[in-house]
């Protein structure tokens, strides 16, 4: 396999890596996602990692790198699922992934994304009425 | 040759193997008062006086050699032994010493000039049996010490469940290396397998914080966060609030409180639950 599916769920796009991520694959995903919330104007991504089992520091970068990217490109990621050796590999790597936002499950990394979103329109609507208010 | 001048011989044990062997009982007995039976002592002094009497002459021998196996062996069991019902490294050592005692008084009695020289030789086999005692003896106390220690680590990290949701850890004792690995695998398993997002670590019971259990607790943070938890610290004490600011520790945007009932206040409040009091107290 040498593509990892990406997912939309209305304005989410959904990536759910179920194999060992390879270094050329991880690369293809970062090219895939970026071309996809261009192209699907989507505002939030989930990546969800339940089943990667070994990281190391050049997928770790990655992770943060994929969500770096997506942020600009104006999608908020949530990062769900992380298993707790990867966790533990991570930081002992030096990798906090400050940045990223987590969640346990796709689900919470769901109702994240969407009182995120709520906040923002709020936010628009606060900024639309501001001269007449 | 007479019996006296092979000094590895024997003979003079065996001949006087019952009153030997009484000696002997109430020589060790002296050390371990009240702590064993005379049977039980009985017992273990027949039956190393059995495995020496039924060996080759030790002359030119020392313990190591292969014919002795059969000693070694029962001499470990007994400090293995010994060690596990918590006998000290000299009352252990003197259970065997105590037979070069037995054996003096014995020739004292008979007054025989042939067996001292048979007692020179004989005390330093006993020597050699008496350091390998303590030998086995060590090693068995350190395995116990091994297995506490490991029982220790299983006791000291328990997670609990405090509400949907929140879940809290109480560390009591230092943090090392190897305890800290623990800790933070349990608590991350448990948020995983419970679904919490909040989890409270109470350092109410570590007596000390310098910079490495610091950084161990902040390890224990960011990882909870790359799972998607967050963490809130309790039970800091004003000496600890002081020794963290004096060493220029920086906890960042981690929440502490003072007391577990703050933070678990805060954990129900960012869990959307508010707690309040109700005016009529009655149910």
């Amino acid at each position: 396999m040498d593509r990892i599916p990406i997912l939309r769920l209305g304005n989410i796009l959904l990536v759910s890596i179920q194999v060992d991520l390879q270094d050329h694959v991880a690369l293809a995903l970062e090219e895939d996602l970026a071309e996809r919330i261009v192209e699907s104007e989507a505002d939030g991504v989930l990546i969800d990692i339940t089943a990667l089992e070994i990281v190391d520091s050049f997928i770790g970068r990655m992770i943060s790198t994929i969500a770096s990217i997506s942020k600009v490109l104006d999608a908020e990621t949530v990062v769900v699922g992380m298993r707790p050796a990867v966790a533990i590999t991570l930081v002992e790597l030096g990798l906090s992934l400050e940045g990223v936002r987590t969640a346990l499950d796709v689900d919470r990394g769901l109702a994240l994304l969407q009182t995120d979103r709520a906040a923002a329109d709020e936010l628009l609507d606060v900024e639309a009425t501001w001269p007449a208010g | 040759m007479s019996v006296a001048s092979t000094p590895g011989d024997w003979t003079i044990l065996e001949r006087n193997r019952q009153e030997i062997i009484e000696r002997w009982v109430g020589a060790a007995a002296k050390n371990v008062a009240g702590r064993m039976t005379q049977a039980e002592l009985d017992h273990d002094v027949r039956e190393i006086f059995d495995a020496i009497v039924a060996l080759p002459h030790f002359e030119g021998r020392d313990l190591t050699d292969p014919a002795y196996a059969d000693l070694r062996s029962l001499l470990g069991e007994l400090a293995r032994a010994r060690a596990r019902q918590g006998f000290s490294p000299t009352e252990t050592a003197t259970g065997v010493f105590a037979v070069k005692e037995a054996v003096l008084d014995m020739l004292e009695a008979q007054a025989e000039l042939e067996g001292y020289q048979f007692f020179a030789a004989f005390s330093r086999f006993v020597d050699d049996l008496g350091l390998f005692m303590l030998d086995s003896y060590a090693q068995a106390r350190e395995a116990v010490i091994t297995e506490q220690a490991a029982s220790l680590l299983e006791l000291s990290t328990p997670v609990v469940r405090l509400w949907e949701g929140i879940v809290t850890l109480p560390l009591v004792g230092t943090l090392d290396s190897a305890r800290t690995q623990v800790v933070m695998e349990r608590l991350l398993e448990a948020l995983v397998s419970t679904g919490s997002d909040h989890a409270i670590i109470d350092i109410t019971g570590v007596p000390a914080v310098d910079t490495q259990v610091a950084q161990h607790l902040l390890k224990t943070v960011m990882a909870a966060r790359l799972l998607g938890a967050e963490c809130i610290i309790s039970g800091v004490r004003p000496q600890i609030a002081q020794t963290v600011v004096g060493l220029g520790i920086d906890f960042g945007t981690i929440a502490t409180k003072s007391s577990l009932s703050d933070a678990l206040l805060l954990a129900l409040r960012r869990s959307g639950y508010d707690v309040v009091k109700r005016a009529n107290r009655e149910r």
